[in-house]
């Protein structure tokens, strides 16, 4: 295992003092983009430690919950609270301080083009006024987690899709958030690209017990989250002993802007609903 | 392109007037707190200011050429060929001088600021600078809004000075002008609210080209294909706003100066 985000870093000692607060609550959130309502009446939480899938076909409101969790955009009624702060009412100046505490990998990664892989990921330490040396140790780390330290001195037009991901998973998890949010980051990527993807979700998760929302359309992608784990020990993804699931792994599953599924694994896989059904199989 | 009701075009046009106002209200007044971007500040006037002085001298000099023989033929039926340099010198200084700096960096860079600006918008990455914890007007809108307004107004003088260089070359070579009697001419003619009324125009041009550009650039949907209109639109209404603004500013000089 590279020298990485190291276990037991200071993102778990700074989300744990009130554990029984959700790190994301929404409450009866609507969202209506010119007559067609996006989302209707969403709610559910996220705990903290807890990695939360969201899954549902294209169109169906998922990278909206997601900018609504960032405060990117606002909802038509409702309430969003992270951390505990209802972000719905909150100013744009006071938003940039909260998001200082949430990393987020955009579908299409969202690098900026005119600015190299190790600007990339050192943009928020430049923006805190990170020294150069530390700023550059640290996107050497972070590069490293995702196995990319050879590109530090690339600019994004040079990489492939699934290099562009990792990039924009690295500069998510350089400032050690409290709350990572994944908006498809498998989306367009070919099968073992997006193995190689999952499984970087799969170790941040493992290693830094970050609370995550992570949007995907492969119910593949899903079910190896949950079914597999990161091994500090070897260094390597190995499925859960004994054909476990991993307890901190949940479901929300959207359909044409509602919810039609909030919970474990094993309530998703045995659950009665045909459309559900349907929509797994 | 679709027709909409009047209700909903009147609606839709008082929304961008809210949205520019804003737009325009914050990159002014961002640079009087922090945090503030210097180093892009720099970037954009070596961008803007630099970048541009090749196209401003060469329309500078070509229009003073061209300025002093035209005036020439009529100025010669009055047997006062020895005012092309008043004429010049005032001409260039007073409007077309101010004028044709804004439209040329209208040209090149209210355009480049909405395509830069409007992908930017149509890849996330102003979502993603969002995200990161960066006020994009911040980061991006008020550098170049402080930066155009700078450089135009050098930029205008230098416009100027090469102009009245090339009525010179044009008076002294094709029409036998004395090049010192020309130059003193030049001199004589222009007058303080004269100056004042040429320097004052391109900071309102700056400030159109710059806040425009932005403007059409965060504001940009639809694509590759919203970015070309964004490209386009910026252009054309920075254009018309700096000639419209242009007779504004006259008018109120003339009424301040006299002349």
């Amino acid at each position: 295992m590279p020298a990485d985000i190291a276990p037991g870093d200071v993102s778990q000692a700074k989300q744990s003092p009130d554990s029984a607060e959700p790190v994301v609550m929404f409450k009866d959130v609507t969202i209506t983009f010119d007559i067609k309502p996006v989302l209707q009446n969403i709610s559910f939480r996220v705990q903290h430690g807890e990695t939360r899938i969201i899954l549902g076909p294209a169109g169906g409101g998922k990278s909206v919950l997601m900018k609504l969790a960032n405060g990117l955009i606002r909802p038509d009624s409702g309430t969003i609270r992270v951390f505990g702060e209802d972000i719905t009412r909150m100013r744009e100046t006071d938003l940039f301080k909260l998001r200082a505490r949430i990393g987020m990998v955009f579908q299409e990664s969202a690098l900026f083009d005119s600015l190299s892989v190790e600007d990339n990921v050192a943009y928020r330490l430049h923006e805190d006024r990170v020294s150069e040396e530390e700023a550059h140790n640290r996107v050497v780390e972070a590069l490293q987690f995702v196995e990319l330290a050879n590109t530090i001195e690339k600019f994004p037009p040079e990489l492939s899709g699934g290099m562009r991901r990792r990039v924009s998973i690295a500069r998510a998890i350089i400032a050690k958030p409290d709350l990572i949010l994944y908006d498809s980051p498998t989306g367009g990527l070919d099968p073992i690209t997006s193995t190689t993807i999952i499984d970087l979700v799969i170790k941040q998760r493992d290693v830094s017990h970050t609370t995550s929302l992570v949007i995907t359309h492969r119910l593949q992608d899903a079910f190896l989250l949950a079914t597999h784990r990161f091994n500090q020990r070897t260094g390597k993804i190995e499925p859960v002993p004994n054909n476990g699931i991993d307890a901190s792994t949940k479901f929300l599953v959207l359909n044409e802007g509602h919810v039609v599924f909030d919970g474990n694994t094993d309530e998703l896989v045995h659950t009665d609903d045909p459309w559900l059904k349907e929509y797994l199989s | 392109m679709p027709f909409v009701s009047p209700e909903i075009f009147a609606k839709q046009t008082i929304a961008s007037v809210q949205e520019y106002s804003v737009l325009c209200w914050r990159a002014i007044t961002n640079l009087f707190s922090r945090p503030r971007y210097w180093a892009d500040i720099y970037t954009q006037m070596d961008s803007i200011g630099v970048g541009s002085t090749p196209i401003i001298v060469l329309t500078g000099f070509f229009t003073g050429c061209v300025l002093a023989l035209q005036s020439a033929t009529s100025l010669q039926e009055f047997g006062s060929v020895s005012l092309t340099g008043n004429l010049v010198a005032l001409s260039m200084v007073k409007e077309l001088g101010p004028v044709l700096t804004g439209l040329m960096v209208s040209g090149r860079n209210s355009s480049g600021m909405a395509s830069e600006i409007g992908s930017m918008k149509v890849t996330e990455q102003i979502d993603a600078m969002r995200a990161l914890g960066t006020d994009p007007l911040r980061k991006l809108v008020t550098p170049r809004l402080y930066a155009t307004v700078f450089m135009l107004f050098f930029l205008t003088i230098l416009s100027d000075a090469f102009g009245i260089a090339g009525g010179a070359l044009v008076s002294v070579t094709i029409m036998g002008l004395n090049a010192s009697s020309y130059f003193h001419n030049s001199y004589r003619a222009l007058q303080y609210g004269d100056v004042v009324q040429g320097l004052a125009k391109p900071l309102f041009s700056g400030f159109i080209i710059a806040t425009v550009g932005c403007y059409f650039g965060m504001t940009t949907k639809g694509g590759t294909q919203g970015v070309g209109r964004s490209t386009t639109q910026a252009v054309v209404v920075s254009s018309i706003f700096i000639i419209i603004v242009d007779l504004l500013v006259t008018r109120a000089m003339i009424g301040i100066f006299g002349r």
